[in-house]
């Protein structure tokens, strides 16, 4: 701890606090976060909507309020919905500044994921832009969507069916 | 919605980037004894306190509301603590405004707070999530995208979003408790102001602040007893929906519309261009402005961008927008919904100063929070309902 002080008074004390947390993975982001050690992006079809989602975060349909069902292997190209480019540091940043952050709907899923664009210019990024997955080397893979170290703009007539570009 | 609720003393915190010369209870106790002072009341006068601030994580104290009972005086009576993000000023009076509409208690203090100098709001809103890639960039990641959308989906003209911050940073100077004062602001200047989450620059992003905003909510035997400048709830309103799900309209969530359609109906306003007077509208980043007017029903979707360019959300405009100064002029996250509600209730009361818009009798409070998933609202009249 740390002080601040101003004509002798105390201003401001400075402390410190950490804690590393424990977060319960569940079924339905279990296949997922194993989908990822093996190079494979698994979504979770919703038995009531038919849609599918992509991270199954906490493994329940937000619109139907039930259990997402069995897996659904995804493909490792996507469209660009949306995206902005982050020109502003902050305290934990781990991505160097600037970087494109994009909502990237992967083909199969119905709902977009957040990821890296690299390989282009930011400016000739749009939207509706096509992208595939870049991995990183299979010996770098965990449970981790960074195992996709970024996605990277991808020639329209390249789109291949699913998992046919997981080791590019 | 139950007996009648009467606004009868509001009161806020000279804002700025951090004050240093009061703690946390100082702040909310600044707030609450300019409103009470407002109503003529003490808290001894108080039956019940309803408290609220934006995440825990960005003061790293948690449930803050045990320990600022005591500089409330609010030992032996009720407390309670909302919590809807951003939202949560406005859904914090509107919870206080619930208990008198019940009939359970009669006056009720409500605070919200934020002295975000004493942490890091956008360390605290950019964790890592262990499931996804660590892209996001704060509140200003999370919306940057979908004001990407907004503009390309309306074609809004490029220059709307410095329009905005021009108009609002303008108005602060007309309100002496407003964080930003910032003379000579132009719109070739605002134009020149650098990306921070590209679409949206520097200048058309709220500032981060410390502050806190009270009311004094209570009941129509009191009020009428009272006798003091008096705003009457006409309507509120409350809606969410999840973050993320397949299909969400991220530009004009479908919560917002049904809470500003429940909330105008309440309030018996049919056409809200027409019967509303002014709006306190919570415009974080200033693309949110002609997205919000959509969304509330001010204007069909798209046509937004076009009450901004042509000057209709200035005092004297149609509709003024934020005569405050909005968040985009004072972000103490906790309180600036409180703010948009208590300054709408301001401008019915006639009290609004300088920043007074002429013959308002009717006037909206908005405010949301979250990934824009929870909304809070109230319409307010010089007029019992």
């Amino acid at each position: 701890m740390t002080t601040s002080t101003n004509d002798g008074d105390v201003v401001h004390l400075h402390q410190p606090i950490g804690v590393t947390y424990t977060w319960s993975a569940g079924p339905g982001a279990s296949a997922y976060l194993q989908g990822l050690t093996e190079g494979r992006l698994v979504g979770n079809r919703c038995p009531s909507c038919d849609l599918v989602y992509f991270p199954p975060r906490g493994g329940v349909c937000p619109r139907d309020a039930v259990a997402l069902g069995p897996p659904v292997e995804l493909g490792h190209t996507g469209t660009i919905t949306t995206f902005c480019i982050v020109n502003v540091p902050f305290l934990g940043q781990t991505i160097e500044i600037p970087y494109v952050a994009a909502s990237i709907m992967l083909d199969g899923a119905d709902i977009a994921c957040q990821h890296l664009i690299q390989g282009c210019a930011a400016t000739e990024i749009f939207i509706g832009m096509r992208v595939r997955a870049v991995w990183k080397p299979a010996d770098e893979w965990t449970t981790s969507f960074a195992n996709i170290a970024h996605f990277e703009p991808a020639p329209t007539d390249s789109d291949q069916p699913a998992g046919a570009e997981k080791n590019a | 919605m139950g007996e009648r609720v009467a606004i009868v003393g509001f009161g806020q915190t000279n804002h700025d980037q951090c004050r240093s010369d009061v703690s946390i209870a100082g702040l909310v106790r600044e707030a609450a004894d300019r409103a009470l002072q407002a109503a003529g009341l003490e808290l001894a006068d108080i039956d019940a306190f309803v408290l609220g601030k934006a995440p825990d994580m960005l003061e790293g104290i948690v449930m803050p509301e045990l320990w600022l009972a005591d500089a409330l005086g609010a030992s032996g009576k009720p407390v309670f603590r909302v919590h809807t993000a951003g939202s949560v000023g406005g859904s914090t009076a509107i919870v206080a405004a619930s208990h008198i509409a019940a009939g359970i208690h009669e006056t009720v203090l409500t605070i919200g707070f934020e002295k975000q100098s004493d942490g890091n709001a956008m360390w605290a809103l950019s964790v890592p999530l262990p499931f996804g890639m660590p892209v996001h960039a704060g509140a200003g990641g999370y919306f940057s995208p979908h004001v990407r959308s907004y503009i390309e989906q309306s074609k809004a003209p490029a220059h709307i979003g410095a329009m905005v911050a021009v108009k609002d940073r303008t108005n602060a100077l007309k309100n002496p408790y407003a964080h930003l004062q910032q003379r000579g602001l132009t719109l070739e200047v605002a134009l020149e102001s650098p990306m921070l989450w590209d679409p949206i620059r520097f200048v058309e992003t709220c500032p981060s602040s410390d502050g806190a905003a009270a009311m004094v909510l209570t009941s129509e035997r009191m009020a009428d007893r009272l006798k003091r400048p008096t705003a009457w709830v006409q309507s509120t309103a409350m809606r969410s929906e999840p973050t993320l799900f397949a299909g969400r309209d991220q530009v004009n969530p479908q919560a917002g519309i049904d809470c500003a359609k429940a909330v105008f109906a309440g309030a018996g306003v049919t056409s809200p261009i027409d019967e509303i007077d002014v709006a306190e509208i919570y415009v974080p980043f200033s693309w949110f402005e002609p997205m919000w007017l959509e969304n509330l029903g001010f204007s069909a979707p798209g046509d937004g961008w076009k009450l901004v360019e042509d000057g209709e959300t200035n005092i004297g405009g149609r509709l003024p927008v934020n005569p405050s100064g909005g968040v985009l002029s004072s972000n103490p996250i906790g309180a600036s919904g409180m703010l948009r509600f208590g300054e709408a209730a301001l401008q019915v009361m006639g009290l609004a100063g300088e920043h007074q818009v002429d013959g308002a009798r009717t006037a909206l409070g908005h405010a949301y929070g979250g990934g824009a998933q929870f909304f809070a609202m109230w319409v307010v009249g010089s007029k019992k309902p």
